[in-house]
């Protein structure tokens, strides 16, 4: 097919085209001819409607704008095509541009030249060649182009939060003090996340529980705050601005109306087991119990599974003694259903299972501790009250090793760097020496302390003693091997190298730390679709952009701050939450949300109700109609992907933005460019048949 | 029930692991295991030739795949009683699969011998995993007519079979527990030996003894300090270390161990009810007389019975901690035989 | 450095051998990964008797000491127990690189000062010869010629192994020794071409 074969544009109507060839300084300079695509572009494609082309060094530069906004006013463009990045770079500046001189944004085409070409190719003349082709693509697409209006949803003022840690109660705050409604839900039966569980926190040491209970408070008594504890997000409908979410508040077995947190059910409740939650397995809890002495909310909760009243249908000790009669075995679980218009996804992170590496023996050799468990530990409140002993409860240890990067850094668990855990490490090393007389090995790769006041910790605590062995820990075991261990028959033996001296090192201790890396909810994944959010193969939320966008999510209305984004401290959790409530006000502000009008429509005619779309769409946009058997879009939902128009067996959907006569004219473009000539019918012809 | 593998055996099971070959063969009557031994196999190299030569050294074991795969028959799972043989014909078999240039030079070479190879085309497996997980615990157990009772066990695997693990068959690579359970099954006493995968000394007792004797040595005096009766192993190089030097290995350190180690296969043939010496007991250097006279089994005289004050010392068993923090919960023990 | 007579710059040299030893390891050895964590050292049963640790090794293979690596006893006194391979936190292929040190090493005839070579050389002899291992009768020879004073001591060892029946006097010689020959001569030959692998870019 020659470029006759291409629909005429109507007549009279011809459009003007203006092509905008980007160097990037040398990005694209220095590998494609810029000034040949130029020319070629004016010669070329002058009757496909170009009536200018020019090249620029940097065209996202305001003068580079300015150039466009020109052109359009004076030479009375009617499309322009910018050959330059990739969309996901400046698509916005040049619509903005073309916005700003008069023209709908969306007849404006950015072409790359670069991720797609100079970047990728070494030799100049082939590249030089591609451009050509792309920007002749461009062109021929760019006729098709209609002019379209953002849709503009409008934002329910409330905002949910999925999650109770300093992350989540930060986010939850800013909203609620700027006079919104927030719902926070955690499912524990406490706020406070992981920061609870802490006695002190790096590298100031403050006293978690004395900067955190206040926020805990604040939260639980915060006009503007709904708590939704031992409560989980069952389902999420809707787009943002609208979300509808059903959150299921399992049964407490505690009538809350009634409960006044008197803890006498706890005290003589006599079913007694490991805590594995809050006490990280060092301690013990009841049958009936809140976490923590300082919980918000104060209300206990009945876990029946270990309880003897739901296991034998006999004690209820604890009916019989609540002064207020607040025990209710009937209780359901039930569920509630909000409108939110923002959603703030601060599910956090689970320390990494250290019996997984099973050379450090934890859970065979007792007085192997993880970081929680240590962390517990050295808490007042906590069950050794803030003893440090080995796990038989009484011996002070005489020799500490603290391990890093257990599960971290390592091919065969993480290969990430869980960013905490060497600052967590030298926190305990301060902490054994403050509470013991012990000598404290810390046992390292590299120590990341790259924070503000990080260094000057890892300083104060080599001054105060703590010994620093430069090498990853081999094993640990608690078996003499040499001759020379005999008197240390009962410790523990740590195996390893001392890199710094070139030797192998087996040292005996009395207690070894493991300082386990942070791993993401063991239902992040599960979360993540609920939410329409994606994860990254290691679990963690993807952020917008890593850099420019980091608290917001692919979907719009998600956002997402703290440890569910990965590896982070506190400060960073607290800003993050900060940071995406500012995100989120900002949108309450505005009222309305403008939303691309890149989305795809299904024509209810042609769909013959097969379904095979709906369960393709990544961001669950589509829905079914069954009385009338078809199938819609719901284009607040709906990103624009093209997944579902690629699939439709009828050809039923199309996408405003990239129409099959819009791809296939930019096909057309870049094969004729190329000086192939396509086979096949007109695009015309060809529009209707299905993909 | 029959069950038909390949079988390489190596080259110790007619020279220093007769007692393994002959307990075997007793075993696989018993269990209705087939083996059809590779004809005209050659030696695998040990941890040798791969020090010398890579070509030669893949070369080598290449020939033992080629000819299993030409005489298989019904099976392709081949057999390997010996640590080393199992990863030296695994080794070569995985990197075969992994780098194409490595087995097209080989098969070159192989060539030269009118033999081929193609990767993969062999299942290779030592033989304790295919009695655990082909045989099944259920139908050891089943076979026992003498329980162990009474006699106290050390599980020893050493380093190969859960190391390198080029599949991925073995959760655990230091602490599997299937030895124990096998070990279990027969009735004995299975004491949790903490060095079940350490290193037996390899072919250290050669070329730097004094490194061997150590690796020796840490091995029974963890046993004795457990109160074992006995190490049992599944690996020829490991049982002839261990067995072999343990009198130069007490001189060297001055010690008095006396730290029988014998076959899994012996234990599993006596529990069956076979003879001991049908078995081989007595081919041990380090006599297993005395442990297993307290369980009512005579073994052969072939040398005079250990001295009385040689015995095995007696030590106290580990204790269990006394009340104190919880220990952590671990996942249910009796899943999944690793 | 000018004038300082230095052969190669370093920088020319320390990539070469690396580069070398990765081509010389079957499969990918991962070797240039390596964070020199030192896991591999404290995993090491030998480490004692090693001149360098392996991750020491490692790094002098990546700084170019060709010559230091080729003669260091460290790959010799490896005894494959996997223990480094699988804890590893980069899945370097550890013993797979002693192998090919070793074999290196070998090739050019550097060897350490170290008995290991020569009894890696008999037992490929007997095996030339055979087919088969002929373990225990090697081992007897090894001691003889390195470890002489001990074997007053391992006598009754001996005579144990020979009365229970353990130490045959000499292998079974497998039938197509010849066939096993010629193969192993043709891979000498391609090794020597330097086809035995791709070499990685
Ligand atoms: C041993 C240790 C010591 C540390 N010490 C320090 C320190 O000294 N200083 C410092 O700055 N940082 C420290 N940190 C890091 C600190 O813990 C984190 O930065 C912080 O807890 C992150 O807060 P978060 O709210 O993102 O996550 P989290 O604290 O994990 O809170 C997440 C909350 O979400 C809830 N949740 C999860 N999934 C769901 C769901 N599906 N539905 C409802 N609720 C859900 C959880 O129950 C939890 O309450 C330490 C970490 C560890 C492991
Ligand atoms: S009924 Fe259950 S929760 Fe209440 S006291 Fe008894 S065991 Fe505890
Ligand atoms: S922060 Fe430190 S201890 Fe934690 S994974 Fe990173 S390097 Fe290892
Ligand atoms: S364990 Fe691996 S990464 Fe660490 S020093 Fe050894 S080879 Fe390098
Ligand atoms: S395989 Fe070799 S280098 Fe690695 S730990 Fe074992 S003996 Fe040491």
């Amino acid at each position: 097919m020659s470029a006759s074969n291409l629909p005429a544009q109507p007549d009279g109507a011809r459009e003007r085209i203006g092509v905008y060839v980007c160097h990037c300084g040398s990005n694209i300079a220095a590998t494609v001819d810029v000034e040949a695509v130029r020319d070629w572009s004016a010669e070329h494609l002058g009757d496909r409607g170009v009536v200018v082309a020019r090249d620029y060094k940097f065209m996202c530069a305001s003068t580079g704008q300015e150039l466009i906004e020109q052109d359009i006013k004076e030479l009375g463009l009617t499309r322009v095509v910018v050959a330059a990045c990739s969309p996901h770079m400046h698509e916005k500046t040049f619509r903005g541009a073309c916005r700003r001189a008069g023209l709908n944004p969306y007849l404006c085409e950015l072409v790359s030249i670069r991720e797609q070409d100079s970047w990728v190719h070494t030799d100049r003349t082939a590249a030089t060649a591609k451009a050509e082709a792309i920007v002749a693509g461009g062109v021929y697409r760019v006729a098709h182009s209609e002019a379209l209006e953002p849709f503009r949803v409008p934002i329910d003022p409330a905002t949910l939060v999925v999650g109770g840690g300093i992350a989540g109660i930060s986010a939850a705050l800013e909203i609620a003090d700027a006079g919104f409604p927030v719902h926070l839900v955690e499912r524990e039966p406490s706020i406070g996340g992981h920061m609870a569980q802490f006695d002190k926190t790096f590298p100031t040491l403050d006293c978690a529980a004395c900067i955190l209970t206040p926020r805990m408070v604040t939260a639980g008594m915060h006009q503007n705050i709904t708590l939704h504890t031992w409560s989980e997000v069952t389902d999420v409908a809707g787009y943002v601005g609208n979300f509808t979410v059903t959150i299921k508040h399992r049964a407490r077995y505690v009538d809350t109306a009634l409960c006044t947190g008197c803890g006498i059910c706890q005290e003589k409740c006599p079913s007694k087991v490991v805590d594995t939650r809050y006490e990280a397995g060092l301690g013990y809890r009841k049958g009936v119990y809140t976490p923590f002495p300082q919980a918000v909310p104060k209300y206990p909760v009945i876990d029946v599974e270990n309880c003897i009243y739901f296991e034998k249908g006999t004690c209820g000790a604890c009916k019989k003694l609540c002064p207020t009669g607040a025990i209710d075995f009937d209780q359901k679980d039930e569920e509630v259903t909000v409108k939110v218009g923002n959603i703030i996804i601060a599910t956090g992170f689970e320390l990494f299972d250290a019996r997984r590496v099973e050379q450090y023996g934890y859970g065979r050799m007792p007085n192997v501790f993880t970081s929680l468990e240590f962390e517990r530990m050295s808490n007042a409140a906590g069950p050794t009250a803030g003893r440090i002993v080995l796990r038989d409860g009484v011996t002070e240890p005489k020799a500490v090793g603290i391990v890093h990067c257990v599960g971290s850094r390592d091919r065969n668990y993480n290969n990430y760097c869980s960013a905490i855990c060497c600052m967590q490490s030298l926190k305990f090393a301060h902490l054994v020496r403050e509470h013991t007389d012990a000598t404290v090995y810390e046992f390292y790769i590299d120590i990341r302390a790259p924070g503000k006041a990080f260094d000057e910790f890892y300083q104060r605590v080599m001054e105060e003693g703590s010994v620093f062995v430069r090498g990853r820990v081999a094993a640990i075991s608690d078996t003499v091997r040499l001759p020379d261990e005999e008197a240390h028959q009962g410790r523990l033996i740590v195996s390893v190298e001392d890199t710094l001296a070139g030797v192998q090192r087996r040292i005996p201790v009395d207690m070894v730390i493991l300082s386990s890396g942070l791993e993401p909810a063991t239902d992040a994944q599960e979360v993540a679709r609920r939410f329409g959010i994606t994860c990254s193969a290691d679990g963690w939320v993807i952020e917008r952009h890593p850099k420019l966008d980091p608290v917001a999510t692919m979907t719009e209305g998600v956002f997402a701050a703290g440890c569910a984004l990965g590896p982070r401290d506190i400060p960073a959790s607290v800003a993050n939450g900060a940071a995406a409530a500012a995100r989120v006000l900002a949108r309450i502000q505005e009222g309305e949300l403008a939303l691309e009008p890149i989305r795809a429509t299904v024509d209810q005619e042609r769909c013959s109700g097969c379904r095979i779309c709906n369960d393709l769409c990544p961001y669950s946009a589509i829905v079914y109609h069954g009385w009338e058997q078809v199938s819609e879009v719901n284009p607040a939902l709906c990103q624009g992907c093209g997944v579902c128009i690629a699939a439709c067996p009828a050809g039923a959907i199309s996408g405003s933005g990239f129409s099959d006569v819009q791809i296939l004219s930019q096909i057309d473009g870049l094969l004729t460019a190329l000086g192939g000539a396509p086979p096949g019918p007109a695009v015309e012809e060809r529009e209707a048949v299905p993909a | 029930m029959s069950a038909t593998f390949l079988y390489y055996p190596g080259c110790s099971m007619d020279g220093s692991a007769r007692a393994y070959a002959s307990s075997l063969e007793v075993v696989c009557r018993v269990l209705g295991i087939d083996l059809h031994e590779i004809d005209d196999w050659n030696c695998c190299g040990a941890s040798e030739y791969v020090s010398l030569s890579q070509a030669k050294a893949h070369a080598l074991v290449g020939r033992n795949l080629a000819l299993a795969e030409q005489q298989r028959n019904g099976s392709s799972t081949l057999v390997a009683p010996c640590s080393l043989c199992y990863v030296n014909l695994a080794k070569t078999d995985h990197y075969m699969r992994k780098d194409r240039g490595l087995a097209a030079s080989v098969n070159a070479a192989l060539e030269a011998g009118g033999l081929a190879y193609t990767p993969g085309a062999v299942k290779v497996r030592h033989l304790f995993e295919v009695i655990v997980e082909e045989i099944g615990l259920d139908a050891v157990h089943a076979a026992v007519t003498r329980p162990l009772a009474g006699l106290t066990v050390a599980p020893y695997l050493g380093c190969l079979v859960t190391r390198p693990d080029y599949d991925g068959r073995w959760a655990s690579k230091e602490h599997p527990v299937a030895f124990d359970r096998l070990l279990a099954s027969l009735g004995a006493e299975v004491v949790d030996f903490p060095l079940r995968t350490d290193c037996c000394g390899g072919h250290m007792t050669q070329i730097s003894p004094d490194t061997g004797f150590e690796l020796i040595r840490r091995l029974v005096d963890a046993a004795d300090r457990l109160g074992a009766d006995m190490l049992v192993t599944l690996c020829p190089m490991c049982q002839m270390n261990v067995d072999a030097y343990q009198g130069e290995m007490n001189r060297h350190f001055h010690t008095h161990h006396h730290m029988p180690i014998l076959f899994f296969t012996q234990l599993m043939g006596l529990a069956f009810g076979a003879t001991a010496s049908e078995l081989g007991f007595g081919s041990e250097v380090v006599s297993a007389r005395h442990a297993l006279g307290r369980i009512g089994i005579e073994v052969p005289v072939a040398e005079p019975p250990p001295d009385a004050t040689d015995g095995p010392p007696v030590r106290p068993r580990r204790e269990k901690k006394p009340q104190g923090l919880p220990m952590p919960v671990m996942p249910d023990e009796t899943e999944a035989v690793r | 450095m000018p004038g300082s007579g230095q052969a190669d710059p370093p920088s020319v040299r320390e990539g070469d051998f690396l580069r070398e030893v990765i081509a010389a390891t079957a499969g990918d050895s991962r070797l240039g990964c390596c964070i020199q964590c030192g896991t591999c050292g404290g995993s090491c049963p030998s480490a004692a008797d090693m001149d360098h640790t392996p991750r020491m090794l490692f790094a002098m293979i990546r700084a170019g000491l060709r010559g230091e690596v080729l003669r260091s006893t460290t790959p010799w006194m490896c005894v494959s127990c996997y223990f480094c391979a699988v804890r590893c936190p980069q899945e370097v292929h550890i013993p797979d690189v002693m192998y090919a040190v070793k074999a290196i090493a070998t090739r050019e005839g550097v060897m350490p000062d170290s008995t290991a070579p020569d009894f890696s050389r008999t037992f490929v002899s007997n095996i030339h010869r055979y087919g088969r291992s002929y373990e225990v009768g090697l081992a007897a020879k090894h001691y003889i010629r390195h470890y002489p004073l001990r074997l007053p001591g391992m006598a009754p060892m001996g005579i144990a192994m020979v009365t229970k029946g353990r130490m045959g006097f000499a292998p079974h010689r497998i039938r197509g020794v010849a066939g096993l020959r010629a193969i192993l001569a043709r891979a000498e030959e391609l090794e020597r071409d330097g086809a035995t692998r791709e070499v990685p870019a």
